[in-house]
């Protein structure tokens, strides 16, 4: 749907970024600040020129130095939720979700004023001006106006920056049923790994002006070679799973995946339906044998796939359980100890996971991460 | 009873009528020179800037000069405007407002200008993704968010165009009656025997003329600021 490939100076580096995103779902640029994330969706909303490269969504040219080719941002149809909102201080909330609605012929209007705010529960809001508005009531604003100008397109940067930890909670619903319900391909520009893990379908890391892997969220989070770019603190792996069954009686649930059970605080999702954990590096511990006498209940046989330096002391211990990757976070001298190499058979020890808020979540401290599993 | 004397009723309303006419046609070249100035850099934008600001530290004496000199109908333009179309600005009230027009001018773009650089330049940004072109977003963006600053600096340039004495009495002389504003007016007052009431009425009708603009000024700013959303 989208395929970019761009290249643009920005004062000390160079921005040379190629990816491409699917018809649905939502891409998350991911990097830290100054990475040149936001200089890449910038490019594609028209807002800056590259020097030269491609910008294409489904069958329309949007850029091509090549072919000389540079479509005015007015004429792209891309929407745009910037990080501060935008809104027009002037207009009404219905006019601010209007203004970019009237601009597009009758005949083209696939998306109506209605529904959009149903789905964003702006009803309320109508004929408020943006001064009296909450953070998060902005930014679900300017995901209406945006959606109603029907773009081909939804570009996002750090939707939720700019707001506290508990708008981010309110607004995160929104931006899921966007994703859900909307026939409407997101790329999204974040550095915060929470809304990644939970939101986004394909992910994207960004260095220094350069993709520095992209794929699937599991597959890119998995890999020991990026902890540098995405912080060391983050390092950890997400896993797909689904609830099997609950037990009430001792409150737990267990969530099965490839074959292999994990057993959590009961959550509120019935039998069968998908859930995401993100399981970090520092919650994993590795054994050479099942242990005896211990009070953590998950304990998963793993093969070690590789070792990668961590820091002046630990390292990172890349795990496959079925067809799926964790991270253990050790100490080097306990890698030497155990002899742990590439093939080696082990068993993971999983003492903490963290939901993404919306799998229904129950007992979890405030990064959502639930402990003593 | 009459409140004001026929005299200085004509003075009065002359001086309304050339200010207003003055404001009138200067307004949108303001804004224009304002959103130029607020919102683009160009080669020469220093120049530009500078002829636009020359009335307000010329003399009003050689602005007026200026104008004779070119305006008159054996200037250039004055001439021309004269032989082709049978407009005479010269010894006219059309004239004075020409002459106030141009005095009033910077004041007018300093205020237009002031609100337009503090409009944000990413609404114009977000306007453009939602599919509005220059004219669009100047329409429906800018010159909403700049009312405020547009009609306060109307309103201020109002009340100065109507006080000008030094262009006008050059360009167009003193003629009661048509070319003969307030402040004409006063000092043709001051020339004569015995004029010291005349002019002291006069002065109180100018003085609060002025006034109640700059109070219209500050209430109207205040209302559309609230109507734009900015209180």
């Amino acid at each position: 749907m989208l395929d970019l490939q761009i290249r643009q100076r920005l004062g000390v580096f160079t921005l040379d970024v190629a990816f491409a995103a699917e018809e649905r779902g939502v891409t998350a640029l991911f990097g830290r600040s100054g990475s040149g994330k936001t200089s890449v969706i910038n490019a594609i909303a028209g807002l800056t020129r590259p020097d030269e490269g491609h910008i294409r969504v489904g069958d329309t040219v949007f850029f091509d130095s090549a072919r000389r080719i540079d479509v005015p941002v007015e004429k792209r149809r891309i929407g745009y939720v910037f990080q501060d909102s935008r809104l027009f201080p002037h207009m009404t909330v219905r006019s601010n979700l209007e203004y970019g609605l009237r601009r597009v012929p009758v005949a083209e209007r696939r998306i109506a004023f209605g529904p959009v705010v149903e789905l964003l529960g702006l009803g309320h809001l109508l004929d408020r001006r943006p001064r009296g508005l909450s953070g998060g009531e902005r930014q679900r604003v300017a995901f209406g106006r945006a959606l109603l100008a029907q773009p081909r397109l939804l570009l996002m940067d750090e939707p939720m920056a700019s707001l506290d930890a508990a708008r981010k909670a309110e607004i995160m619903p929104y931006i899921e049923r966007l994703r859900d319900e909307m026939n409407i391909p997101i790329v999204m520009v974040s550095h915060a790994l929470d809304e990644v893990v939970r939101l986004a379908t394909t992910m994207v890391l960004i260095g220094e002006g350069r993709v520095r892997a992209s794929g699937p969220v599991g597959t890119v989070m998995g890999r020991l070679d990026l902890s540098a770019v995405t912080g060391a603190q983050h390092a950890g792996a997400v896993l797909h799973l689904t609830v099997e069954a609950h037990v009430p009686e001792d409150g737990l649930s267990v969530l099965a995946f490839d074959g292999r059970r994990l057993t959590v605080p009961q959550i509120d999702r019935p039998p069968g339906s998908p859930v995401r954990l993100h399981i970090n590096a520092r919650d994993v511990i590795v054994a050479l044998q099942p242990l005896a006498g211990v009070s953590l209940r998950n304990a998963l046989a793993a093969t070690v796939i590789e070792l990668a330096e961590a820091g002046p002391s630990s390292a990172d211990v890349r795990l496959a359980v079925g067809g799926s990757f964790l991270i253990a976070r050790i100490t080097r001298a306990a890698v030497r100890e155990l002899g742990l190499m590439p093939g080696r058979e082990v068993v993971a020890l999983v003492k903490g996971v963290a939901f993404e808020p919306d799998s229904g979540g129950a007992v979890s401290d405030r990064q959502g991460r639930v402990v003593d599993v | 009873m009459e409140i004001l004397t026929p005299m200085e009723t004509t003075a009065l309303l002359l001086s309304l009528r050339v200010a207003g006419v003055a404001i009138a046609l200067g307004l949108p070249l303001a804004v224009l020179a304002a959103w130029v100035l607020g919102r683009y850099s160009f080669p020469g934008k220093t120049l530009f800037d500078g002829l636009v600001h020359l009335p307000l530290v010329l003399p009003p004496v050689v602005t007026g000069y200026i104008l004779l000199v070119t305006m008159g109908t054996k200037g250039v333009v004055g001439g021309w405007l004269y032989h082709t179309f049978g407009i005479k600005l010269i010894f006219t009230a059309e004239g004075a407002s020409l002459a106030v027009a141009v005095t009033s001018f910077p004041l007018m773009v300093r205020a237009i200008r002031l609100s337009v650089e503090a409009i944000d330049g990413g609404l114009e940004a977000a306007a453009r993704t939602l599919g509005a072109g220059p004219v669009d977003r100047f329409f429906t963006i800018l010159l909403p968010l700049m009312a405020p600053g547009l009609l306060s600096g109307a309103i201020v340039a109002f009340a100065a165009a109507m006080g000008e004495f030094g262009a006008v009495i050059t360009f167009v002389s003193n003629i009661p009656g048509k070319t003969q504003t307030l402040p004409l007016a006063i000092y043709a007052a001051t020339q004569e025997p015995g004029g010291d009431a005349v002019a002291a009425r006069l002065a109180a009708i100018s003085f609060t003329v002025a006034l109640l603009a700059l109070m219209l000024s500050e209430f109207l700013a205040n209302r559309v600021r609230r109507l734009i959303g900015q209180v």
